[in-house]
């Protein structure tokens, strides 16, 4: 590993979040809450205050996990990051609504969000896609599930509480992205390449 | 006796809990090519870590588990609709035991049916055999990677790209630009010269059922693959986005005959989870390679 990773403990303070840069790599631990396409739709258009409870001062997820029923409970399978891009249209709104320490996806999100995260003092946190498995075993506990019936096991909000769930910090507070970056140089790496 | 319920449901185990050896062999490479203390290279230790961690456990890599595509090659003799209706038991099976995710989604309603099957799912291409084994290929591509993909129709003067190998080239670049590390790169491409709008489509994807460490029987086409590889990796997109020297795995090159007005180029992005296996049943014995 490069350098050490910092350790944060959810709900975290805004000085906390504040502190943190793009290209720090971070173990998560508290409540995470997975939110997906259907749930930021959800939380826009319904702006639903029963979600408050399990949101302020949590993570969202973009992941819709694998969970199998054991007896009364859920047993989390795998449950890697999915695109985070489709989420740009409500980030920002829900960011503000819920007043939610950042959240966790992949492959980076827009201008947009990239406002929000400054003004609310919040983080974008990229996990590795695809690595299932690994993120799965993070998970301590399910404690709960909402809106299972209606939007089915990937797109429901699971309550998951993590340790050490490990991230990278792609956006920060200051407006600092690490996808806007690679974009730009790989832009002109592009045009090289095609002579344009 | 075991039959296709069993065979296939091992199949797609297989499939999504343990990665092919010549894909892992390619990210093992590309670690050790990104620099020592760079996120790239922590990402592939990650990926790595992962791998074998489901292989273990035979847990789902991914928990995208994408839409089951088949390919099937069946004998005569055999009947289709057996086959297909054992499959999408195996399926079911598979989806109960958390093997796969719920992928199925009523586009109009937004309802999960629960065990992955639907209409048209699992997709399955039937085509007849040219010996007596009864070859499946499984294909479990997540849903991410394949917003990624594209289609170009050529000429295209937005990149430069004419009616020609070099407009193919172009093609490619700029669709790997495109999709950052939004399809959980490094990816793997398939690419589709020729076809119609569907038939390229399905023609690029197929290529992605060849081993990474496989040779393009077309010399040209086999030079285009490692200039693409090479090209591409360059733009510095990296592991998830981050920055780095592996963008892609491997690029794979097929073509079909084409209408003389048309001139599609088709890339299928797959990510690096290109979780794929083959089940050969001669004999009735079956294996899962």
């Amino acid at each position: 590993m490069g350098k050490e990773a910092i350790k944060l403990r959810l709900p975290a303070s805004e000085d906390a979040l504040r502190a943190l840069r793009i290209g720090d790599e971070v173990l998560i631990s508290g409540t995470v809450v997975t939110a997906r396409d259907m749930a930021h739709k959800y939380m826009v258009e319904k702006r639903p205050e029963s979600l408050r409870d399990i949101l302020e001062g949590a993570l969202i997820y973009h992941c819709g996990p694998i969970m199998v029923r054991e007896g009364e409970g859920w047993r989390i399978v795998s449950a890697g990051p999915t695109t985070s891009s489709r989420e740009e249209p409500y980030q920002a709104d829900v960011l503000e609504n819920y007043r939610l320490g950042g959240v966790i996806g992949k492959g980076g999100m827009g201008e947009k969000t990239s406002a929000a995260l400054k003004k609310c003092g919040a983080v974008y946190f990229h996990a590795v896609g695809g690595a299932g498995t690994l993120l799965a075993k993070r998970v301590k506990k399910v404690r709960e599930v909402r809106m299972l019936e209606e939007f089915g096991v990937p797109e429901a909000f699971w309550v998951l509480e993590v340790e050490d769930f490990p991230v990278v910090v792609t956006m920060d507070s200051v407006g600092g992205s690490l996808h806007r970056e690679v974009l730009e140089a790989s832009a002109q790496k592009r045009k090289d390449l095609l002579g344009l | 006796m075991p039959g296709f319920v069993e065979w296939g449901l091992e199949l797609i185990r297989r499939a999504s809990s343990d990665l092919s050896p010549d894909v892992e062999a390619v990210v093992r490479r590309g670690r050790d090519a990104e620099p020592e203390g760079t996120t790239a290279r922590n990402v592939l230790d990650s990926i790595l870590q992962n791998v074998e961690m489901s292989r273990a456990d035979e847990t789902p890599i991914c928990q995208d588990t994408g839409l089951t595509t088949f390919f099937v090659h069946l004998p005569r003799g055999y009947d289709a609709e057996t086959v297909r209706a054992d499959l999408q038991d195996a399926i079911r099976l598979a989806t109960k035991e958390g093997i796969l995710r719920p992928n199925s989604v009523h586009p109009i309603t937004g309802k999960n049916t629960g065990d992955n099957v639907g209409v048209d799912l699992p997709h399955i291409e039937f085509e007849p055999a040219s010996d007596d084994a009864v070859t499946i290929d499984l294909l479990l591509k997540g849903g991410g990677s394949e917003n990624c993909g594209a289609q170009y129709r050529l000429p295209d003067v937005s990149i430069k790209a004419g009616r020609d190998l070099d407009g193919v080239e172009r093609c490619v670049i700029d669709a790997v630009h495109k999709a950052q590390g939004q399809g959980c790169a490094p990816g793997i491409l398939g690419v589709c010269i020729g076809g119609d709008r569907a038939g390229s489509y399905m023609g690029a994807k197929k290529q992605l059922l060849r081993h990474l460490d496989d040779v393009n029987p077309d010399p040209l086409l086999h030079d285009m693959e490692a200039r693409l590889l090479d090209r591409c990796n360059s733009m510095g997109i990296g592991p998830m986005g981050f920055g780095g020297v592996t963008t892609l795995l491997g690029v794979k090159v097929g073509w079909m005959h084409r209408h003389p007005a048309s001139f599609f180029v088709s890339i299928a992005y797959c990510c690096w989870a290109d979780r794929r296996r083959r089940l050969v049943v001669r004999d009735g014995i079956a294996q899962v390679l």
